[in-house]
């Protein structure tokens, strides 16, 4: 269990909230990120967009995603302020470090994968079996790596 | 776009076969002329990460109904499907996605 999390979330306000609100708000995000030493990775404000239903008789919003790094006692604090707050129609919270991390290895992994396989490809195989073999024994480090 | 060609022709050619009488022969010619291959379209473009703030990848797998497009018809491969499922799931909590449509 690392320490560190990353923490993705977004909000959507209200649209009756001014530009001035949505500033406010998250102000009021990142100094509760602040306070509990917890780091603010990254923002995105994607502005006003259509819901794809209505939520409070309200047809369009205001999404802002912010990441985090920090421990589950930042989110809780957040989420509860969202929560209150009733300018935000919705908010999620996903915790996304583990998620990235098993991406980042799958693709590592299919690298390694091609990388093994362009270097068995030269030998152009009219019979596969046969023009493997040698090639393997011949370069050495390929008949390692299988088995590695 | 693929998968639409795919699901609508499959659709409608399914549906002839069923009222043709001696539909044996038929089928089996079916099959090798016009049924082709499903690849998931995850695996080919080499997506890891199925994100569920990305609307654009998620609109071809919620049809206008708004249900969940299942893999039989999509050809998505049952790991990307369960990671797609999530990705919509929380799409639709933050109205990205619908839930449903009428």
């Amino acid at each position: 269990m690392n320490g560190q999390r990353q923490y993705e979330l977004v909000y959507l306000v209200s649209p009756q909230a001014t530009e001035q609100d949505v500033t406010d708000l998250h102000a009021q995000v990142e100094a509760t990120i602040a306070r509990f030493g917890a780091q603010l990775a990254k923002t995105e404000n994607w502005g006003r967009r259509k819901l794809a239903y209505e939520i409070g008789g309200h047809k369009e919003g205001t999404y802002v995603l912010e990441v985090i790094d920090g421990g589950g006692d930042v989110m809780k604090e957040i989420d509860r302020r969202l929560r209150v707050n009733e300018q935000v129609l919705r908010h999620l919270v996903v915790r996304v470090d583990e998620e990235l991390r098993a991406a980042e290895r799958t693709r590592t992994r299919r690298q390694v994968e091609a990388q093994r396989r362009a270097a068995r490809r030269p030998a152009p195989p009219p019979q596969p079996e046969a023009a493997r073999a040698p090639e393997g024994e011949g370069e050495g480090e390929l008949g390692q790596e299988p088995e590695a | 776009m693929p998968d639409e060609h795919r699901r609508g022709g499959g659709g409608g050619r399914g549906g002839r076969g069923g009222q043709r009488g001696g539909a044996k022969q038929d089928m089996t010619q079916r099959r090798s002329l016009f049924r082709r291959r499903k690849v998931c379209k995850f695996c080919a473009d080499k997506i890891d990460y199925i994100d569920y703030k990305d609307v654009r990848m998620l609109t071809p797998f919620v049809p206008e109904r708004g249900k969940i497009l299942p893999r039989r018809i999509s050809g998505v491969c049952a790991a990307h499907q369960r990671k797609l499922q999530t990705a919509i799931k929380r799409a639709r909590q933050l109205a990205l996605v619908p839930y449903v449509t009428d």
